[in-house]
């Protein structure tokens, strides 16, 4: 027998972090929140303002299912603070298209039957917009490699894949998309600002 | 007059959803994110619940010093084994529906650390944050005891088990296998093994405990099976089937995680209780490697050849782990006595006990780690025999289950074969290792399959027709992602001629009518029965609302002589005689009229003796492109051809067996929890070490559901999903790796340094 111990036993400091208002626009409304600084954006989406659609699958950047759009740019929402999103346009899933007004990624997902459980599917949807938006993927293997942050443990990958190419493509063609959720812009701009154009992957 | 024209009754109606590509009814939530899943309901006033886990491996906590976390303003209480309420004291209280044998773990009953990552406090504040941060100061001490994790250590000492899961059943040997290997002429004997994987669901597990007063509980759990919770609950807590009501309505990936009550369902309820208060447990990716996985195995096979090329003798011998208290055990070894024609089958399986908590079913569970052995063994024994591994299966191919002396209900493993092999082009293989190529790709071709129990539990489901003609119907089973909920509305639409968006079926919640865990690939089989049965138990109580109408044309109607279609009861042999559903329930002077399948044929049809061996097949054909420099494997085409009775839904079918491919593939090549035995831990455990595919992982694959029609596994001719499109992949995998390389790995996941 050996002991171990598990955190010092001098009494921790107490390191409560104090609460700050602050404003997050989330697809196109203001938030207001009085929110501590270690509270991540993910966790501020689905605890504190009730959008559940950003889903958590590891908390660490490791798995894309909190992927969201920020001023159109991909990112993982369990690696940012909400804090630093002040002033942002933040996107979610439930600011890309809603269950009677599908976004055309999201139609294309159920038509190709892209998921099985579902609990990926906000993260991978967010990601093909925000690759759409970088408009670097052209090609099949371009796009499998640029949607390999998303894990999907159900394997539906190869419906993921056909689901985009089929929005690429559309996009491509020049073809008309009638049911856009934001009638504003462009679906494709999937940024939350019509000025937007395509940007960079996020390094 | 014009004249009638009757409706034949087999006419084609639009209604007919059974066997049609439809898109899942549920698929608009999924992908606008309105799916809720078990941490996502946010009930007022709720507490967070942090789970601290154990560093050791074995040993005992000799201190918790909960002081200064408790003094931290927003934390409610440190639940540890210093202050657990008194609960139910006996083992059976804590014995979930498919416990093995043994005595299951209760979460902070004591000092005694049983496996590493054992949870051994919950910390409640207000927030997330807060009660992950005290959680992360709790100041333990622990006595640290030596502990055993190595299989590789305990073969001499593993066991043959007499008790484990529910129906259980020892392997079977016949003839004589020594004789067999004797006066075989060609023969092959190897050692296969893989390690310990854990299911990992995209959803971390997670309970929302809602307290609703007087200890009444709105509990959404993430399970596969909403019943197995709540009686989990109602037995350790004491409450009735009222207080603890247990919702799932989504369930973010299972693959048998769910099957068993995991342990933060205990501790929010727990907390819950205790602190009269809404309560949530979230596990973190980290916690998901803290219970049950599919076993590390080792196993042994041996084969001999005849000269014409049949088995002379099978010997296929595992030992598997388990946990110290409990005896986990599955089907690995049975199906080498089953899949092929011999006469000489000798099989034994054995477990071994370690310090690891108590494996778990995991898609599959034991046929995927046989199929691992029994498929590579089979190549192998082909190349020693000097035939072709399709060849090879084809003059083995058995028609009778040896194992049971049962014919097969149906068995169209034949044309899984033939049409698998048409499709990917397997007579344009050269035998050789190595010599195929593509540029300076070596190209490797190979081949497995598999078998799996069509199986069907009781279920019980309401039809209940509403005044404005909708139909709902309801069962407490769930939706994994399986299809459940659309296949199911397909049947019930089907058999009272309604369109889809007429009909909704509602699932995961305990007051609904009761269903079997959603697990065994046997929940289509099993509710998909139940609800057309309970359609036509509605359709009788429509009938008779019908004659009390005094409609002439149905007085004298039974059952057989009508026919639902078009939102009409109609008359078979007169189409025009109808009577629109939606006004016999008006005319009833009721809300709605409904019915319920009687639960008597599934138990009758379980006691009584079987008169056949009811199985699943399938093959499965796989491309491999190997760097010869580096060694790197990708797997470039895959067709996996099933035979699986009738499908329901092409289109969600399908995506189970591209589902199970990319499963297969994973753990060809990459998944494993990585334990270092001088921790007695899994060290990968995080989504960035533990490795699963991503989409650039993923080439072609192609499915194939060959025809199979099979009125004895039930009226539906269902034989489930799940399971069989995972079998044989790996192992196709890992021969088309020695068909390319010339390099025959057994020890799975191949990765490149077993290459180089
Ligand atoms: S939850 Fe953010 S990447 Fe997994
Ligand atoms: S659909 Fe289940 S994880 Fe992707």
């Amino acid at each position: 027998m050996s002991p171990v111990t598990q955190v010092p036993a001098e009494r921790p400091p107490v390191a409560l972090a104090p609460t700050q208002p602050i404003t997050l626009h989330i697809n196109g409304q203001d938030h207001f929140l009085t929110i501590a600084p270690w509270t991540t954006l993910l966790d501020a989406l689905r605890e504190y303002l009730a959008l559940t659609g950003t889903k958590q699958g590891c908390d660490h950047g490791q798995c894309g299912a909190c992927t969201v759009l920020v001023d159109g740019k991909r990112i993982n929402s369990c690696l940012s603070l909400a804090v630093m999103q002040e002033g942002a346009d933040i996107q979610t899933i439930e600011g890309l298209g809603t269950e009677e007004n599908l976004h055309p990624l999201q139609q294309a997902f159920i038509d190709h039957d892209a998921f099985q459980c579902g609990y990926c599917t906000p993260g991978q949807i967010c990601s093909a917009q925000g690759l759409i938006n970088e408009g670097k993927a052209k090609t099949e293997d371009e796009v499998r490699e640029l949607m390999s942050g998303n894990i999907c443990r159900c394997g539906a990958y190869s419906n993921i894949l056909t689901a985009i190419m089929e929005v690429l493509g559309n996009k491509e063609d020049g073809a008309e998309v009638s049911n856009a959720p934001m009638p504003k812009q462009e679906w494709s701009a999937g940024a939350a600002r019509a000025e937007m154009g395509p940007v960079e992957p996020a390094k | 007059m014009s004249q009638t024209i009757a409706t034949p009754p087999s006419i084609h109606l639009d209604t007919d959803y059974i066997g049609k590509p439809t898109s899942r009814v549920d698929g608009p939530a999924k992908v606008a994110g309105t799916a809720k899943y078990a941490a996502e309901f946010n009930v007022p006033n709720l507490l967070y619940g942090y789970v601290v886990s154990s560093p050791i491996a074995k040993g005992k906590i000799t201190r918790i010093d909960a002081a200064p976390v408790l003094a931290l303003p927003g934390v409610r209480q440190v639940f540890s084994h210093e202050n657990v309420p008194h609960l139910a004291f006996l083992d059976r209280s804590y014995k979930d529906d498919v416990a093995p044998g043994g005595s299951p773990f209760r979460p902070l009953h004591d000092a005694e650390i049983k496996f590493s990552q054992q949870p051994v406090a919950l910390v409640v504040a207000d927030t997330f944050e807060l009660a992950r941060y005290a959680a992360s100061i709790l100041h333990i001490e622990y006595e640290e005891a030596a502990h055993e994790t190595e299989l590789a250590r305990h073969i001499d000492d593993a066991y043959e088990p007499g008790r484990g899961k529910t129906g259980y059943k020892p392997p079977k040997s016949r003839g004589n296998f020594g004789r067999g290997w004797e006066q075989g002429v060609a023969h092959m004997e190897a050692r296969y093994s893989h390690h310990a994987q854990h299911h990992n669901p995209m959803e971390n597990f997670a309970t929302t405990v809602e307290w609703l007063g007087d200890k009444k509980l709105k509990i959404y759990d993430k399970t596969q099976g909403a019943f197995n919770s709540q009686q989990y609950l109602t037995k350790i807590f004491g409450l009735s089937k009222d207080q603890a009501r247990v919702i799932s309505k989504y369930t973010g990936g299972g693959f048998g995680s769910g099957l068993r009550p995991q342990y933060q369902l205990f501790l929010a309820v727990m907390a819950a209780l205790e602190l009269e208060r809404s309560v949530r447990v979230s596990l973190t990716r980290q916690q998901m490697f803290s219970f049950g996985h599919r076993p590390e195995t080792l196993q042994h096979v041996a084969m001999a050849t005849n000269p014409d090329g049949s088995l002379a003798g099978i010997n296929h011998f595992a030992v598997a782990e388990t946990s110290q208290f409990e005896d986990f055990t599955e089907n690995v070894v049975g199906w080498s006595g089953m899949l092929y024609d011999c006469k000489n089958v000798k099989l034994g399986y054995r477990l071994a006990k370690l310090d690891v908590f108590t494996p778990l079913d995991m898609r599959a569970p034991g046929a995927a780690s046989g199929s691992i052995a029994l498929e590579i063994a089979m190549d192998e024994m082909a190349y020693a025999a000097g035939l072709d591994p399709l060849e090879f299966r084809l003059r083995n191919y058995s028609d009778f289950d040896q194992a049971e002396k049962l014919p097969y209900s149906s068995k169209n493993l034949r044309a899984c074969y033939h049409e698998g092999a048409a499709k990917f082009g397997w007579e344009r293989r050269s035998p050789e290792p190595g010599s195929m190529r593509d540029d300076n790709l070596l190209v490797g071709w190979g081949m497995g399959g598999g078998i799996w129990d069509a199986s069907k539990q009781p279920a019980q489901v309401l039809a209940s027709l509403d005044a404005d003609g909708h139909l709902t119907v309801s069962s407490g089973t769930n939706e994994i992602g399986t299809g459940t909920y659309t296949i199911m509305t397909q049947i019930a639409a089907e058999s009272m001629g309604l369109p889809l968006e007429a009909v909704t079926f509602i699932l995961g919640d305990t007051t609904l009518p009761e269903s079997p865990l959603q697990g065994g690939s046997w929940t289509a089989a099993s509710v998909g029965t139940a609800v057309q049965e309970a359609c036509t138990a509605l359709g009788e109580e429509l009938l008779k609302q019908a004659k009390k109408m005094d409609h002439p044309a149905f007085k004298d109607a039974k059952i057989d002589d009508v026919q639902f279609a078009n939102g009409q009861l109609r008359l078979r042999s007169d189409a025009t005689q109808a009577v629109v559903l939606r006004d016999l329930v008006q005319a009833s002077g009721e809300p709605k009229i409904e019915a319920k399948n009687s639960k008597l044929p599934g138990l009758i049809g379980m006691v009584k003796p079987p008169k056949y061996s009811m199985h699943a097949h399938n093959a499965v054909f796989v491309e491999v492109k190997v760097d010869p420099d580096l060694m790197t494997v990708h797997v470039t085409r895959v067709v996996n051809a099933v035979a699986a009775g009738r499908i329901i839904n092409p289109k969600t079918a399908r995506s189970q067996v591209l589902g199970s491919v990319v499963w297969g593939i994973s753990s060809a090549l990459m998944e494993e929890s990585v334990m270092d035995h001088r921790f007695g831990r899994f060290m990968n455990h995080s989504l960035a070490e533990y490795h699963v595919p991503v989409n650039a992982d993923i080439h072609d694959i192609d499915v194939i559901f060959v025809h199979e029609e099979d009125a004895a596994v039930n009226p539906l001719g269902i034989k489930g999903l799940g399971e069989v499109g995972l079998l044989g992949v790996a192992a196709a995998v890992a021969n088309a790796i020695y068909h390319a390389t010339g390099k025959r790995v057994r020890d799975l996941p191949i990765t490149i340094d077993k290459l180089l």
